[in-house]
């Protein structure tokens, strides 16, 4: 390596001999007296990575000018919890538990893209039954409206809008209801696995979709009639955080971020899996470049969610009974599951026959789940739209029963590089509202 | 496997531009035993069996699709750019529908800027970069997958793979034409130990800053849990009995 390393505190050396002045919590104004008596304008702040506003922990290392923002850096890396790692000495099928908790607001989506990559590995994209395709569909679509409400939510609360808060977190329990009843559980569903779904979606679950979406659409428009032409919101929001096409561009950006740039840029259209390519709805974008452009960007992006939605649930009524597991027996999982009181409950049908009727059954029971499948040797790239933007799951199988490795191109992590030219420049304040409008979630930042 | 080489080997004949033959796999190691079982217990009888692992070897030409005009395309970039094709291509690999183009590593920053620059390709986005740890692979263990997504020309995608020996992890940095990849460049760095020459500010990024070793990497010790039973230890994952 050079001589002269660089490294991530940069150009700190040069500020060598001026005073350094530590503070952990306190009053701000204290701090400001303080510094104003040692004559030095520079101060850094570490804001978080304990911070309510940092979405989790993500630590913001901000050089400020008085009261303007001169340099941002983000430190990541508080929430590592080696999922990647870990996914390499587990079975194909239960990489889905782990990467599920990655991004732990879009469950959905990482499980969506690990599995239609294993499919791709194991070319059996084809052989997915509609019905599971519909229900994976279903399934993302309520996974982006809850995304999207936490964001808003979260988003208003750090701006001191409590009741944008209470309105987005009453409408995503809504959405929960539905994913509850469908999966078994609110987060960390382990619900799409390779070659369908875990569960069927009752004929109850259709009707608790049928009861909700006209409810969260009616959120929804609270929401907006609260926001939209709020003038503190706007005050707040209106020009801050300014990214351009360009900067999207060279930055990776994707997602709402892009689209409030103007750049009607979806997966669901260009590259569709899972049959986007048959629903009807349309690509939201803005043109304003800033924090408000994303806000409206999410709040009609949930609107055509809904109309995805009751696609989706007219299709799967009229599915009911059609399987939601690939036919090949070697691959599917060989007991459909339950929602008992627990979350999670057993097959009895199928308890019977491995226990009762067939000692074939048992074997290829404890076969296919403490072995599983093997994947053909050779490495894909899928990528799916999530809320924020383009998840990848870059997969390579050395022909065994677990992943050689997996990598996932978490959104969130690529969009945070966007921090220091939105904030760069700006009040201390507007870091927040900056941040908040790339919508990260540091689970998946740090995997 | 078999029939798709074959039928990849006489689909076409090469124009001399790969350096690997055509349709010839690529051996990453070996698989021994008949359960994969790796801590010596396998009961099967069969544990004296080696099964090679084979991973897709380079194409032949037509690649189908759009591919053979990709190829082109690349190749003419190349030329006007001082850069033999045939030097900085070692080989494609057209599998599963996706296409991965081997580039031998001193030559990634300029296929990274023709695949930036060239208005017929136009890769506006790279997205990431993901690494990938072959020990077996002698000469060529560490690679690094660079992803890219061409918005304007329809949505394509390609994917460059790159390698570097253990011995000399160093891979340049595409930084200066893919900004995006500062932090990607810094995890596969943190991860793998694979040296991206030319980044602004190669530092660990997921793990702490003083952390000896890359996680990632195939050999890095995973540790047990000591349980405190009779002095019984939960072995680590890569040492248990297991299929795999």
């Amino acid at each position: 390596m050079a001589a002269d390393t660089t490294h991530a505190t940069g150009a700190a050396e040069e500020y060598l001999d001026s005073p350094t002045l530590h503070v952990s919590g306190g009053d701000w104004d204290d701090l400001v007296d303080e510094a104003t008596s040692l004559h030095e304008e520079r101060i850094v702040v570490n804001m978080g990575p304990q911070h309510p506003s940092t979405h989790g922990v993500l630590r913001l290392i901000l050089e400020l000018d008085g009261e303007t923002v001169t340099e941002t850096r983000a430190g990541i890396g508080y929430l590592h919890t080696g999922i990647e790692k870990n996914m390499e000495y587990r079975t194909w099928v239960q990489g889905v538990t782990f990467c599920t908790r990655m991004d732990y607001l879009t469950p959905m989506f990482q499980e969506a893209a690990y599995c239609l990559a294993i499919e791709k590995l194991l070319g059996i994209t084809d052989q997915i039954p509609q019905r599971a395709s519909d229900i994976r569909v279903l399934m993302m679509e309520l996974t982006r409206i809850s995304s999207h409400l936490v964001c808003l939510g979260t988003g208003g609360m750090e701006m001191g809008a409590t009741t944008v808060m209470t309105v987005g977190f009453r409408e995503r329990e809504r959405v929960f209801r539905i994913i509850e009843e469908v999966t078994g559980l609110r987060m960390n569903n382990a619900f799409i696995r390779p070659g369908g779904v875990a569960q069927d979606v009752s004929q109850r679950a259709i009707d608790l979709v049928r009861e909700m979406v006209p409810e969260i659409r009616r959120g929804i428009r609270e929401l907006e009639l609260l926001v939209n032409e709020n003038p503190i919101v706007k005050g707040r929001m209106v020009d801050v955080g300014i990214l351009d096409l360009a900067g999207c561009m060279a930055l990776g950006i994707t997602g709402p971020v892009l689209r409030s740039a103007g750049l009607p840029h979806d997966l669901r259209k260009v590259t569709p899996y899972c049959g986007y390519e048959t629903y009807d709805f349309e690509v939201i974008t803005r043109e304003s470049m800033d924090a408000y452009g994303r806000l409206r960007v999410r709040l009609d992006e949930m609107y055509q969610s809904l109309r995805i939605v009751e696609q989706a649930t007219d299709r799967l009524e009229a599915s009911l009974g059609q399987p939601i597991m690939v036919a090949d027996k070697k691959i599917a999982w060989p007991a459909q599951l339950s929602v008992g009181t627990d979350g999670m409950g057993n097959s009895l049908d199928h308890i019977r026959e491995i226990m009762g009727t067939s000692m074939e059954s048992l074997i290829h029971h404890f076969k296919i789940v403490t072995e599983g499948f093997r994947v053909p040797p050779g490495q894909v790239y899928v990528a799916v739209e999530s809320a924020k933007g383009e998840l990848g799951c870059h997969l390579v199988s050395d022909g065994g029963t677990r992943p050689y490795r997996a990598h996932f191109r978490d959104p969130s992590f690529n969009n945070l590089q966007a921090t220091a030219i939105m904030c760069e420049g700006s009040q201390v304040a507007d870091v927040i509202v900056a941040v908040a409008s790339i919508d990260p979630v540091m689970g998946g930042v740090d995997r | 496997m078999t029939d798709l080489t074959k039928a990849q080997s006489t689909g076409g004949n090469s124009v001399g531009e790969a350096l690997d033959t055509p349709g010839e796999p690529i051996v990453i190691g070996e698989r021994r035993g008949m359960f994969g079982a790796t801590a010596g217990q396998d009961t099967s009888g069969y544990g004296g069996l080696v099964v090679p692992i084979e991973f897709p070897g380079a194409s032949a030409r037509p690649y189908g699709g759009w591919f053979d005009a990709f190829v082109d395309t690349l190749a003419a970039g190349l030329e006007a750019e001082g850069t033999a094709y045939g030097d900085a291509v070692q080989m494609v690999v057209v599998d599963r529908g996706e296409i991965t183009v081997h580039v031998a590593r001193e030559h990634l920053p300029v296929v990274a800027r023709v695949l930036r620059d060239e208005p017929a390709l136009r890769f506006e986005i790279c997205a990431g970069v993901s690494g990938v740890h072959y020990p077996g692979l002698s000469g060529q263990e560490l690679h690094a997958v660079y992803p890219f997504l061409s918005i304007t020309n329809g949505s394509k995608r390609v994917r460059v793979e790159v390698s570097a020996p253990d011995a000399d992890p160093h891979i340049p940095s595409i930084v200066a034409t893919y900004p995006a990849n500062t932090w990607h460049e810094r995890e596969t760095w943190d991860m793998f130990g694979i040296i991206f020459d030319g980044h602004p500010a190669l530092t660990r990024i997921l793990m702490p800053d003083d952390w000896p070793g890359h996680p990632q990497r195939k050999d890095y010790p995973l540790g047990g849990i000591p349980v405190e039973y009779k002095g019984a230890t939960v072995p680590p994952a890569d040492e248990r009995r297991a299929f795999n």
